[in-house]
């Protein structure tokens, strides 16, 4: 018994960006979870967004609350990571200076999303994509 | 918790039960049930949004008459920086509180002079260095209720100082008390009143009379409005009083957007917003921790700020530039009444400090109980996609998705929705058809059938 939802989010689309992960806040609210822990889930969820806005060719968020835990899932159709370890450096990016401009591109989302949450997986394959499971105890 | 006082309220004969406060209330507080509308209490943040636009002028401020002043023996009025902007530059702010002593007064003190208080003191709350940036203002209520209700997260950035109309109440008791012995003058005899340019001050000043130090407490509050007709007969009459209008022009630029953080200066990063849609953007941003490299966020309801308040007379965007326009005149007029150590020690006292912190205001799940919960979440989900989707509010929820949550918890039906309800009359219109058809005798129904050849 789980409560689920997918939020689509498009490359390049910032205007936009930013709407899933406060769909994602209302929801846990309704279903009682703990604002603290409501807020570290928004925290991540919103770099998550961003990532996928800014990096990828496009993908997922997918949303899965069970009792116990909460899964926040991103997943993307490419480009991929050569390096994950070194993109999961703090202060590494590979953001464009027009992406920099905009106040993003700090080197800090997947760092950010990793301290946030209390589990944090991430698999990627150049060409392939990304894909990042984090877990959230209740 | 303590039962919520509101300031706005409805007026049911004027109610004509049309959507418009409905759809454009920032917390989804209103619903239409049997053709009026209705204040859900615990959401209602007193924005005034709902007062501003409701065409029927059904939607009220609760505010006190100007004769409620006379139950006390020494009245004093505490105006909004804003009441300067609601008058014509030629009236000089010493005329405008002139006349506002003239109608009933004993003595008027500007609200002005506690955002001097408070607006100095903000740099003492960032020096010491804070847990959670930004640090938010406490000046607008609508803005601190708003986060009690919808960024619960956010309730600790809110900084612990007074808002300038409590510290100038409390200035204006403690300086008659302190004097006593020559005015003769008891606690109760003196009746503090803010003349309010919105309904969410009003709350807040009902509030103090229940809760917090009594020193700090105001006895009134009375609208700009309910005040502008009296004020304008008195502004040409009598002799103008020099020396009532005393806070300097940073104080009282506390009316527009900025006027506050402008005392942090350039050392401090800070933002400021206006408009209640563009504070909630915002506040998402600061929630999603986007914002953590800024110092200070001042954030007020109304466009414009406080000159935008729901009670006000003037248009919101002249009275910003009648602001500005004495503000840039009175520039450097007034040198601050403390000294920065009085300050620091005032600051140090800790009564300029709210004494309980604000808390979240408690958010109902759909259900206490986790697992039902996601039940009703995914009861409310299939509902939400069975609805059109066009958040028209016929059915007296703000959209569809609020409509789908009210059916799950037992305050609406399905039929509500005039889309579901016409199809399920389609419906029952092509089955009452069907029936009658089956009534026919054999014969006919195949001659009709031929002829639809």
């Amino acid at each position: 018994m789980g409560y689920n939802m997918t939020f689509d989010v498009e490359s390049g689309d910032f205007a936009t960006a930013g709407q899933a992960s406060r769909k994602i806040k209302k929801k846990l609210q309704d279903l009682g979870i703990s604002s603290k822990i409501i807020r570290r889930i928004a925290i991540a969820g919103y770099e998550g967004e961003m990532n996928l806005a800014i990096h990828s060719d496009g993908g997922q968020i997918l949303l899965d609350a069970e009792p116990g835990v909460i899964t926040l899932r991103l997943e993307d159709t490419g480009p991929g990571i050569g390096n994950v370890d070194l993109a999961m450096t703090e202060g590494w990016s590979t953001a464009s200076d027009s992406v920099r401009e905009m106040g993003f591109g700090a080197g800090m989302g997947l760092p950010n999303m990793r301290n946030n949450a209390d589990g944090f997986e991430i698999t990627s394959r150049p060409g392939v994509g990304t894909k990042i499971k984090m877990t959230f105890d209740l | 918790m303590d039962k919520l006082f509101h300031s706005v309220y409805l007026d049911r004969s004027k109610c004509k039960g049309c959507t418009t406060c409905l759809r454009n209330c920032p917390t989804g507080a209103i619903r239409v049930r049997g053709g009026k509308a209705r204040i859900i209490e615990n959401k209602c943040i007193d924005c005034g949004e709902c007062i501003r636009i409701c065409p029927h002028h059904a939607k009220l401020a609760r505010t006190d008459p100007l004769k409620s002043i006379e139950s006390f023996k020494y009245k004093v009025a505490i105006p909004a920086p804003t009441l300067l902007g609601q008058f014509k530059q030629r009236y000089s702010a010493d005329r405008i509180l002139t006349a506002l002593k003239s109608i009933g007064f004993d003595e008027v003190l500007e609200v002005a002079k506690g955002a001097e208080t408070v607006g100095r003191s903000l740099e003492f709350e960032l020096e010491g260095g804070r847990d959670d940036l930004p640090m938010i203002s406490s000046a607008c209520p609508a803005v601190s209720n708003l986060i009690q209700v919808r960024f619960p997260e956010l309730v600790g950035n809110i900084t612990t100082l007074k808002s300038p109309m409590t510290l100038t109440a409390r200035m204006a008791r403690e300086q008659l008390l302190a004097n006593s012995e020559h005015n003769g003058l008891k606690d109760e005899d003196i009746g503090i009143f803010f003349i309010t340019p919105c309904a969410a001050k009003a709350t807040e000043v009902t509030k103090s009379l229940s809760a917090g130090d009594p020193m700090d407490r105001i006895d009134g509050a009375i609208s700009i409005k309910d005040l502008f007709r009296p004020l304008s007969a008195a502004l040409g009459k009598g002799k103008c009083e020099a020396g009532l209008h005393t806070a300097s022009s940073e104080g009282f630029s506390w009316a527009v957007s900025g006027g506050e953080s402008s005392y942090l200066g350039k050392r401090r990063h800070s933002l400021h917003v206006d408009g209640i849609s563009n504070v909630i953007s915002v506040l998402d941003e600061i929630e999603c921790g986007r914002l953590s490299n800024i110092d200070f966020f001042e954030g007020l309801a109304c466009t414009g700020g406080c000159v935008g308040g729901c009670l006000t007379v003037e248009n919101n965007f002249v009275a910003k530039m009648r602001i500005e326009m004495r503000a840039e005149n009175e520039r450097g007029n007034v040198v601050p009444a403390l000294s920065e150590d009085d300050l620091r020690t005032f600051y140090a006292s800790g009564d300029m400090h709210r004494e309980q912190p604000l808390e979240p205001r408690i958010f109902q799940p759909l259900d206490e109980d986790f697992d039902k919960a996601i039940e009703k979440m995914n009861e409310i989900e299939r509902i939400e996609a069975s609805l059109p989707g066009i958040d028209c509010g016929s059915c007296g929820a703000p959209g569809c998705r609020a409509h789908a949550e009210d059916i799950v918890k037992g305050f609406a039906r399905k039929i509500d929705c005039i889309f579901v309800l016409r199809d399920r009359l389609e419906t029952l219109a092509r089955l009452t058809n069907e029936m009658l058809q089956m009534g026919q005798p054999m014969s006919e129904q195949e001659e009709t059938e031929d002829e639809s050849k």
